[in-house]
């Protein structure tokens, strides 16, 4: 019982001629640590209480002078017995005692909430086509700016930029397709053989992945990799002000952060895409070799017979479309991020997603495309 | 929104039994640094440092940018392992623990960062209220959004600011905000960092005024980083003195100024430690005058000079 916090009531009528209400009487120490255990007793209460007690109090900080204010107020009764550290301390709380504690923002009823957000939500989408549209714009503008004045153009940041997206990427994105090719001829190869057509393993492994696969999933692992980056550097620099900072510097954020990332993108995309198909058909050629008895050089000689030509420009034009998109998505998220850290994460996330789906989507128009006009 | 922030109620509170109140520190050195060194790469910011604070007192810790003051706050807070040395806080050894070790002092200190670190996804009252979930998870949400309001208002905030979040206030407010989040557990300990840096005159006044406030009601030991003459002059019991690697001197302003270090002579004698010093005369030349009409006044008549 020495440890903790506690109360009594006593009833004050003994002593005086008419009945004033009780005497609360607080014993132990009132600290932040010992008040939840009586904090709930205390404020359950009720019944008129005219004198609050301090003398049996060993120990006070503001947490205990706050809860003896508040109850002195809500009584409205008389606080006796403190001493001077507990009057000083009382001085100091005493007069944001009482009164409405909300730590967050007012919410409005959950009625009045749901067509709100929801309002909220259309505009936001709304306002989400505009601002994309206008960031479409303003990076053109820059581009424009910058074909007109080329000196203002960051040589330097682009080839950094180059470096992150395209050269840093090479291991992951070459062992992906390594084993992309591995798997594609191998489970290719296990439906042929029911046909006796095994040797169509080869079509197979080089036109899928020079056309699709080699593009599509490099477009997937740099969306991942590079503008889930740039959405979180940018964010990152818009939430410490760097951005503005540059801005007042006279530096466009467009020019210096924007352009360089986006043309990275926009040029490294069709070279890690032609490599991951190289890397894809390497796979291939090596499982072929290792299970079906196909020699790898034959089966590397085959790919140049059986593989058109137009395969690798389909490839080849899919794959800066895909760069932009990735780009703008991580740049244009980024850019987006405003108030607090949490921002940061969503703004990524939504970068990443946005450019995958976009990526998805428009391969699949590609595929239709591009076999109408006849390279089928 | 705050699930990073909620205590893991499953997990053990090391720090602190809820319902039993710790031992205040009853020693004579709440801090105490010894043979402290610091290096990043190459450059060598500490070497055989040695400092104690006494308990309850207000010490300001002086020293030209960049020579060490935050990475020494750094290092006493256990955020930073130092290269050698030892530091105890609050009789316990901080040299020898992990930087989220349970050490059993963290609830009872608090700490102002020199650019606030505020919780960006939380408001200023949540701020506050992290440390209260942390520590005293049995404390009532009522009572803790009370005290978060009380605490908010005792740092000079306005009311509103409560349910506001950081990016929504001003630099000063922000500061004041940070300083309302290291109140929230009534330390024994306050570690300040430039807390008036950035804030108005009057602000900083009442900063000044608030700090001393505090730390009579509270008994607490205020470790201040400043370049605030004024702040030196108005409350600060001693001064150290941070250059050449070392505390060169720690004591009262008067005794600092006897003894003739070229940095020191040049810190408090140059143009702003004067006007400071003069500033500092004529209040306690007011002081007097107030107490009674007998009391000695010469320097309102013949105000002390540079007072510019
Ligand atoms: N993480 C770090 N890595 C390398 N050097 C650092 C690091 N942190 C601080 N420093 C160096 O340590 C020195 C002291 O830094 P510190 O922040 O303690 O200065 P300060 O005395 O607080 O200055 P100010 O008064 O400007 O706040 C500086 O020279 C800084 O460059
Ligand atoms: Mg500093």
């Amino acid at each position: 019982m020495q440890s903790g916090a506690h109360f009594s009531l006593e009833d004050e009528r003994s002593h005086g001629s008419e009945s004033t209400g009780a005497r609360l009487l607080l014993t132990g120490p009132y600290l932040v640590s010992t008040i939840g255990g009586v904090d709930r007793d205390l404020r359950s209460i009720n019944g008129s209480v005219s004198t609050v007690d301090l003398s049996g109090v060993t120990e006070i900080d503001t947490v205990g002078a706050y809860v003896a204010c508040s109850l002195a107020q809500k009584h409205g009764a008389e606080v006796v017995g403190a001493d001077e550290r507990a009057s000083r301390l009382m001085k100091a709380v005493g007069p944001s005692a009482g009164g409405e504690a909300n730590v967050r923002p007012e919410r409005p009823v959950t009625l009045a909430r749901v067509p709100e957000t929801v309002g909220e939500g259309v505009f936001e989408f709304g306002g989400g086509i505009k601002g994309l549209i206008a960031f479409i714009g303003a990076l053109m503008a820059s581009f424009g700016t910058l074909i007109l004045h080329p000196r203002r153009f960051r040589g330097k940041a682009l080839v950094r930029q180059m470096e992150l997206v395209g050269v840093a990427s090479l291991p992951i994105v070459g062992l992906m397709s390594f084993l992309i090719g591995i798997v594609v001829a191998q489970q290719g190869a296990v439906q042929l053989r029911q046909f006796g057509a095994e040797i169509y393993t080869i079509n197979l492994t080089g036109r899928l992945n020079l056309r699709e696969l080699g593009v599509l999933m490099t477009a997937i692992m740099i969306a991942g990799r590079s503008g889930s980056a740039f959405a979180a550097q940018i964010g990152t620099m818009k939430l410490t002000e760097e951005v503005d900072a540059m801005r007042t510097i006279g530096i466009s954020p467009m020019e210096a952060l924007i352009v360089p990332r986006i043309l990275a993108a926009f040029l490294m995309m069709p070279l890690l895409g032609f490599y991951a198909a190289v890397m894809a058909i390497i796979g291939g050629a090596f499982i072929a070799d290792l299970t079906l008895g196909i020699p790898f050089l034959t089966f590397l000689a085959r790919i140049q017979e059986v593989v058109p030509i137009y395969d690798l420009w389909v490839g080849l034009a899919k794959a800066p479309v895909f760069g932009l998109i990735v780009g703008i998505a991580g740049c244009y998220q980024g850019m987006q991020v405003k108030d607090n850290s949490e921002q940061v994460g969503l703004r990524t996330t939504k970068a990443v997603v946005q450019a995958i789906f976009m990526v998805i989507v428009l391969d699949a128009f590609f595929a239709v495309f591009f076999t109408k006009v006849g390279w089928a | 929104m705050d699930s990073d922030f909620t205590s893991a109620d499953n997990e053990l509170q090391h720090d602190v039994q809820p319902g039993s109140p710790h031992a205040r520190f009853r020693g004579e050195h709440p801090i105490v640094v010894r043979g402290l060194t610091n290096r990043f790469g190459k450059q060598c910011i500490h070497e055989d440092l040695e400092l104690k604070v006494n308990r309850g007192e207000i010490l300001g810790i002086v020293g030209g940018s960049g020579t060490g003051k935050s990475v020494l706050m750094r290092s006493i807070i256990g955020l930073q392992n130092p290269t050698a040395g030892e530091i105890e806080v609050l009789g316990r050894s901080m040299t020898d623990a992990e930087p989220d070790e349970e050490v059993g002092v963290r609830s009872r200190w608090g700490v102002l960062f020199q650019g606030g670190a505020l919780f960006s996804t939380l408001t200023v009252g949540e701020n506050v209220e992290v440390p209260l979930k942390q520590f005293y998870p049995d404390i009532e949400t009522d009572l803790r959004h009370e005290i978060a309001r009380y605490k908010v208002i005792l740092s000079g905030l306005p009311e509103e600011a409560v349910a506001k979040y950081p990016n929504e206030l001003s630099g000063g407010m922000r500061k004041r905000a940070g300083l309302a989040r290291a109140l929230a557990l009534d330390p024994e300990l306050l570690f300040l960092d430039e807390p008036t840096a950035g804030l108005d005159p009057v602000g900083a006044a009442a900063f000044d005024r608030l700090t001393r406030e505090l730390q009579e009601t509270l008994g607490l030991t205020v470790f201040l980083i400043t370049h605030d003459l004024d702040t030196l002059y108005e409350i600060c019991d001693r001064v150290a003195v941070l250059a050449d690697r070392k505390v060169i001197a720690v004591g009262t302003i008067d005794e600092l100024l006897a003894l003739d270090h070229p940095w020191i002579q040049e810190y408090f004698n140059g143009p702003r430690g004067r006007a400071a010093q003069a500033s500092q005369e004529r209040e306690q030349a007011r002081i007097a005058r107030a107490a009674g009409p007998e009391a000695d006044t010469p320097a309102m008549d013949n105000p002390a000079q540079g007072g510019a």
